[in-house]
């Protein structure tokens, strides 16, 4: 039988399937974690082994090499999941996403590639986990609101990053690494279980 | 007290109309076929639910083209927003009230 509790339930159901994409697998939140922890630790050893300017090329290669299996691994387990809940994954839910995620995303890129160009190295780590942050934010109004909280936390890291230069790594590892595993854990154990 | 029940709007008491205002309430414009994939209703039964809200003026449809192909969209209105608002309290009140 039809309640007053049964169309409540049903009307949040249809606002939240009708405005935000809730396919965002958790799980690749994990992976994207464990890829930025050993990104780090490689980084480290490459700055043991090649101090001074040389590692710049490694460095910058081994963040692209990051990125790109995160990237990879996100597309594939979200689509996954969205088969998984009949969500369609290219729609205009999950363009609207992704342009909201990319707006700040792009910014903080170029920014980084300027910082990068004129040499400031210092001011990379920070500058990709506030942006990061951001993106997150902004982002979360069409996703899993969850992302949000991860969001502040990713900005709270930079900033604190940039009051302590030379722990660059440390931090990059606790925002990209550390937080996405905490926070891919606790998504994947809220909806996808 | 106040009676929780005034606030229902027969309206949307049918599970068609309920579910094209919910969406409507979170998007600006949601084109028919969004609204038919997200309720798994048929072409005709979303359309006459909505040429009925539109009646009421708790919606309102616009039909143009694109290029070749024609497009419906729809959009609640202020009045829709405002009846729906209502019921949704009514709604909360009567699952608060009987819990």
């Amino acid at each position: 039988m039809r309640t007053a509790e049964t169309d409540l339930r049903e009307i949040k159901n249809l606002m939240e399937r009708s405005s935000r994409f809730i396919s965002l697998s958790g799980l690749s939140g994990i992976f994207a974690g464990i890829y930025a922890l050993v990104g780090t630790w490689l980084a480290y050893r490459i700055m043991e082994n090649t101090p001074g300017p040389e590692s710049f090329a490694p460095l910058v290669g081994l963040a692209m090499a990051v990125l790109v299996l995160s990237l990879v691994t996100a597309i594939f387990l979200t689509t996954r999941n969205a088969r998984k809940k009949n969500q369609k994954v290219w729609d205009k839910l999950s363009q609207r996403m992704l342009l909201n995620l990319g707006i700040p995303l792009l910014s903080g890129g170029i920014f980084l590639l300027i910082l990068l160009y004129r040499e400031m190295y210092s001011l990379a780590a920070p500058v990709m986990l506030i942006f990061y942050g951001l993106a997150l934010i902004n982002g979360s109004k069409y996703t899993l609101n969850d992302i949000r909280y991860l969001g502040l936390l990713e900005i709270a890291l930079g900033l604190i990053a940039v009051a302590y230069t030379g722990y660059d790594l440390l931090f990059w590892g606790a925002g990209f690494g550390v937080l996405h595993i905490i926070y891919g854990a606790l998504m994947y154990w809220k909806y996808e279980r | 007290m106040k009676n929780p029940i005034k606030g229902l709007h027969k309206e949307f008491e049918n599970r068609i109309k309920l579910g094209i205002m919910s969406i409507l309430m979170v998007n600006d414009t949601v084109d028919f076929n969004e609204i038919k994939d997200v309720l798994e209703v048929t072409d005709g039964n979303l359309a006459s639910h909505a040429s009925a809200l539109e009646k009421k003026k708790m919606i309102t449809i616009t039909k143009k083209f694109i290029g070749k192909k024609p497009n419906t969209s729809y959009a609640a209105t202020d009045k829709g927003r405002q009846a729906f608002t209502e019921h949704l309290t009514a709604l909360e009140a009567l699952v608060k009230n009987n819990p």
